[in-house]
């Protein structure tokens, strides 16, 4: 095999001619600028990267990224991404959706893309709110939520949606947000780097429609107090001394308690590989909405054959055993007779 | 005693009976078995939606029909001439077909007082002089059945499964067919379980023994070889033939085939056919639904794939959303559409032509597409080749209507010469094709070619080419993002057109008008043709004059169709449905298309096709 050397790329390179159209202040211009800028670094061609989208603000994210894009219909970027991934494996396939695409019309293909395992990195910007349509609940929306279609407050219990894409048995999860441009781009990486469907939740602000929405627990002087970051074989600890930590009761649930009370040997270590989602699960009950402590970081991380290639490798398994397709052999596989 | 073998030059056989006594498997293997003889054929299956409805019952009553003959035949037959039912509700759903005169073939064993209250009988048809205008042959087939294989130590309740073999085995020996093909196919088919090998082989030798010395037979029939022209056929059926003809399509272009499917009712088979080819580089994707699987196949297409989608008429419905991003992406892709009877499930095993308009017309906004059909079980091969044809010249999906009847019915099939088959030309882009003002070479994604106004296809994976497309309008030429009003327009107009434009690259209708002198002519579309086509024959077989016109591209029409209808005084226009295509015909050339409907999920006979050109011929 002959190694083809990438070329060397800027932030510029990866940057369409388009005019940016989202609202001035919203937090999708830094994932954007993240992504943008961790192209390069990943070592990938422009002509080999796709962006697939629905339908809502964070889907005009295609547009703006210098590669092949599709900008599709709502909900159903992963199911339209499904066919290309598997059918190009060569090329990288990324899934840019909000929470009302991934969880509401779209709710069926993305856990059935999960469940797959089809190689698709698939980043879904929360903000808990139906931007594009101004301002009505969304399926992550908290229960009460006064919207301009719930002037009396939203009755909908909401998805966790790490929760939905741990249960969906996704072999790659992971949670980050739009202030920390940092850790956005490591869990952008460690996605790429996922063989099969990985699934990144992005707390996402909407300044327009659900302004602070995460300010209490992604704001930067409420992180170390709110955020429970999530290392891989550390325990798992967080606080601004790093005086907090989880626990595993012994009826098996996940709960935050004062280290100095346990002992810091009695901590959870963190263990992204663990084959069974269960615990991964608990961890994403820890918190049920931005204002509870709630872990950001990898959840889960393992590995399951990739949609794509299984695929593929039936069609190479059949090819080798019976050549590549013989038409007149195929009209001939039921009975046939001459006429002379 | 000798018996004389009288020549027959044509026999429809209905084999009817429980869902569960494998009714489909016997017609089909008296289908190969005659197929292979030499005869012409046509077959229809007809079976109830559910896989076991309570035995005994009407609704679980499971049939098969097939028409043998020594000349070439169009349609499964109008009506039996021998009726084989397997028990009491088997006969009585198939009294309403039977002409006085003809033959019952009764698996007596089965007409016990249970079975005949199930199949709503107060008293016995074999006994209160109903059947008496009939041949009625009264074979113990279950009892029989068991006794010869009792000797192989089968138990009974297993032997009785056996018995639709039986009734094989003596229709095979009523109709002289060969036996030899049949039981080298039991062989092979159930090897691996040598006492159901052993008990289906003996009970076909059974019933073909029985016939052979009960000395209930009079004669044997016979009928003889119909003479085809030289080559090689098989006997196949409308899906498998679609199923193939999009192999050999995404051959004759180059392109990895992609089929992205959801199952459903009558279009699965075509998914389990593609699926069984993997050697041809065929991926088959079995979608979490109907969305799913259109939208996994545009995927695919813009991955540089043929995309094709496969369904009936409620999954078209769940379709048209992505329908219309296709229109707007301009992307090749195939979606055919197996109709069944609707609304909503409507008759999932019963045919239909009842989406035609939905094809047409089924989507958001302006947002036309090539329709066309398929027009009997073996054009469905070549009709999946026009599709993607059509599809892939023009980057635009294409609608692909057959329907229960063609997917399940078969018929003799010459076998193309693959060599001529031809090439489709997918003519990915490979450099760009605009310069910018500071003169810059860049890539236009809806810079169309001035003739067919197709737009360049540019998979992913070719540096300088990257671009987006989207659902939003597109600025004509850049593709950008545009929501200028008179652009908009533009972009309406150009896709109306480029479909519209197909119409030059496509043939002529052919006229079938004999005399020329027809005032009368008959058109249709579809699954129609062998029921019309009968028709037609027998009208002129009376010495009358009538015309045939036959669609297989329903959008765009070919060009003379306007001139054709004109020159006719009478234009009637029979449909599995309330009258799309004479309302299609009616608004684009003004002409009085009358229309001649029929909804009961089985084919027009031939007869009343005949019967409503008398209509307006007058007798």
């Amino acid at each position: 095999m002959t190694t083809v050397e990438i070329p060397l790329t800027t932030r510029k390179d990866w940057s369409s001619d388009q005019e940016v159209k989202w609202c001035p202040g919203c937090g999708d211009y830094s994932i954007l600028a993240a992504v943008q800028m961790l192209m390069p670094d990943l070592g990938v061609r422009r002509e080999k990267t796709v962006f697939v989208s629905g339908i809502g603000c964070a889907a005009r994210f295609p547009y703006y990224m210098n590669t092949y894009g599709l900008h599709s219909i709502h909900g159903r970027a992963p199911a339209i991404a499904t066919g290309l991934a598997t059918s190009r494996p060569d090329l990288d396939v990324w899934v840019v959706s909000g929470d009302g695409d991934s969880l509401s019309i779209g709710g069926n293909h993305l856990i059935h893309a999960l469940r797959r395992n089809v190689n698709l990195n698939i980043l879904m910007f929360n903000n808990q709110i139906y931007g594009l349509t101004k301002g009505q609940y969304s399926p992550t929306s908290e229960e009460g939520k006064i919207t301009k279609s719930t002037p009396f407050g939203s009755l909908d219990h909401p998805f966790n949606p790490i929760s939905v894409a741990i249960g969906a048995e996704a072999t790659f999860v992971a949670r980050t947000h739009d202030m920390d441009r940092h850790h956005m781009q490591e869990m952008f990486r460690r996605a790429h780097a996922h063989k099969g469907a990985s699934f990144v939740e992005v707390y996402q602000n909407c300044n327009v429609f659900n302004d602070g929405a995460f300010e209490g627990i992604t704001g930067k002087d409420n992180r170390a107090e709110m955020l429970i970051p999530l290392t891989h074989g550390e325990p798992i600890r967080f606080g601004t001394n790093g005086d907090k930590g989880v626990i595993q009761g012994a009826d098996g649930h996940l709960e935050i308690v004062e280290v100095a009370s346990v002992g810091e040997d009695a901590l959870l270590r963190h263990d992204e590989h663990h084959d069974d989602p269960g615990l991964a699960f608990a961890l994403s009950r820890l918190s049920s909405g931005p204002s509870m402590p709630t872990p950001i970081g990898v959840f889960r991380d393992v590995a399951r054959p990739e949609y794509g290639e299984s695929m593929t490798a039936q069609v190479d398994e059949a090819q080798a055993k019976r050549g590549t397709g013989d038409l007149d052999q195929l009209l001939r596989s039921n009975s046939f007779w001459t006429v002379d | 005693m000798t018996r004389q073998t009288e020549q027959l030059d044509r026999v429809v056989i209905r084999f009817a009976g429980d869902s569960g006594d494998g009714m489909q498997l016997t017609g089909d293997r008296f289908t190969t078995a005659s197929a292979t003889f030499g005869n012409d054929l046509a077959t229809f299956p007809d079976f109830p939606a559910e896989i076991r409805a309570p035995a005994g019952t009407l609704a679980g009553v499971s049939a098969f029909q097939v028409h043998i003959s020594d000349h070439q035949i169009s349609t499964p037959g109008d009506a039996p001439t021998v009726l084989v039912a397997m028990n009491p509700a088997g006969l009585k759903a198939n009294m309403g077909v039977m002409a006085r005169g003809t033959t019952l073939i009764l698996n007596v064993d089965a007409f016990d007082e249970r079975s005949l209250a199930k199949a709503g009988y107060a008293e016995s048809p074999l006994t209160d002089g109903s059947l008496s205008h009939y041949t009625v042959y009264e074979i113990p087939m279950t009892s029989i059945t068991q006794n010869v294989c009792k000797e192989a130590g089968v138990k009974p309740r297993d032997a009785e499964r056996s018995k639709n073999f039986f009734a094989l085995g003596l229709v095979s020996w009523l109709y002289t067919r060969p036996t030899d093909e049949t039981l080298a196919w039991i062989h092979q088919k159930f090897g691996g379980k040598p006492q159901v090998e052993e008990a289906n082989t003996r009970a076909f030798r059974a019933g073909y023994d029985f016939g052979e010395t009960a000395e209930l037979f009079d004669a044997r029939y016979e009928v003889r070889a119909a003479s085809f022209e030289p080559g090689t056929y098989v006997n196949v059926s409308g899906n498998t033939a679609l199923a193939w003809g999009l192999i050999a399509a995404a051959k004759m272009a180059s392109l990895p085939l992609f089929l992205g499917s959801y199952p459903i009712t009558p279009a699965s088979d075509i998914l389990h056919e593609l699926s069984k080819r993997k050697e041809f580089g065929v991926r088959t994707f079995q979608a979490e639904d109907e969305i799913a699987g259109i939208g996994s196949a545009l995927g695919a297409a813009f991955g540089g794939s043929l995309g094709v989608t496969t369904t009936s008429g409620p999954g078209l419905a769940l379709k048209g959303e992505t329908l219309g991003l296709a229109v707007s992406l301009e992307l090749p892709l195939v979606v055919v559409d197996i109709q069944r009877g609707g609304p909503s499930t409507g008759l999932p095993t019963k045919t239909e032509q009842s989406d035609l308009l939905q094809a047409m017309y089924g989507r958001h906004g302006e947002a036309p597409l090539p329709v066309i059909a398929a027009k009997s079980p073996s054009h469905c091969f070549e009709a999946a080749i026009e599709a993607t044809r059509i599809a892939v010249k023009y980057r635009t999906p294409v609608i692909l209507l057959s329907d229960g009847y063609l997917g399940n019915g078969t018929e003799p099939w010459k076998l193309p010469d693959t060599s001529t088959l031809g090439t489709i030309e997918p003519n990915f882009a490979v450099a760009p094709n605009h310069e910018n003002a500071d003169g810059t070479a860049v890539f236009w994604p809806y810079l169309r070619d001035p003739e067919t106004l197709a737009r360049p296809w540019a998979p992913p994976g070719v540096a300088g080419l990257e671009h987006r497309i989207g659902g939003l309008e597109k600025a004509d030429g850049s593709g950008n993002v545009s929501y200028d009003n008179t652009n908009h327009e533009k972009m309406t107009h150009l896709r109306r057109d480029k479909i519209a434009g197909i119409a030059n690259d496509i043939a002529d209708v052919e006229v079938d008008d004999p005399s020329g002198q027809a005032n009368l002519l008959v058109i249709g579309w579809g699954s129609t043709f062998g029921s019309i086509s009968a028709g037609v024959q027998r009208t002129r077989a009376k010495g009358q004059q009538v015309a045939q016109v036959h669609l297989t591209h329903l959008n765009p029409f070919p060009k003379n169709l306007g001139e054709v209808l004109k020159a006719y005084e009478h234009v009637l226009v029979p449909e599995m449905n309330l009258g799309q295509l004479s309302r299609l015909l009616r608004s684009e050339y003004l002409v009085d298309a009358k229309s001649l409907s029929k909804m009961q999920g089985s084919p027009f006979r031939a007869a009343e096709i005949e019967a409503a050109i008398a209509e307006i011929l007058g007798a």
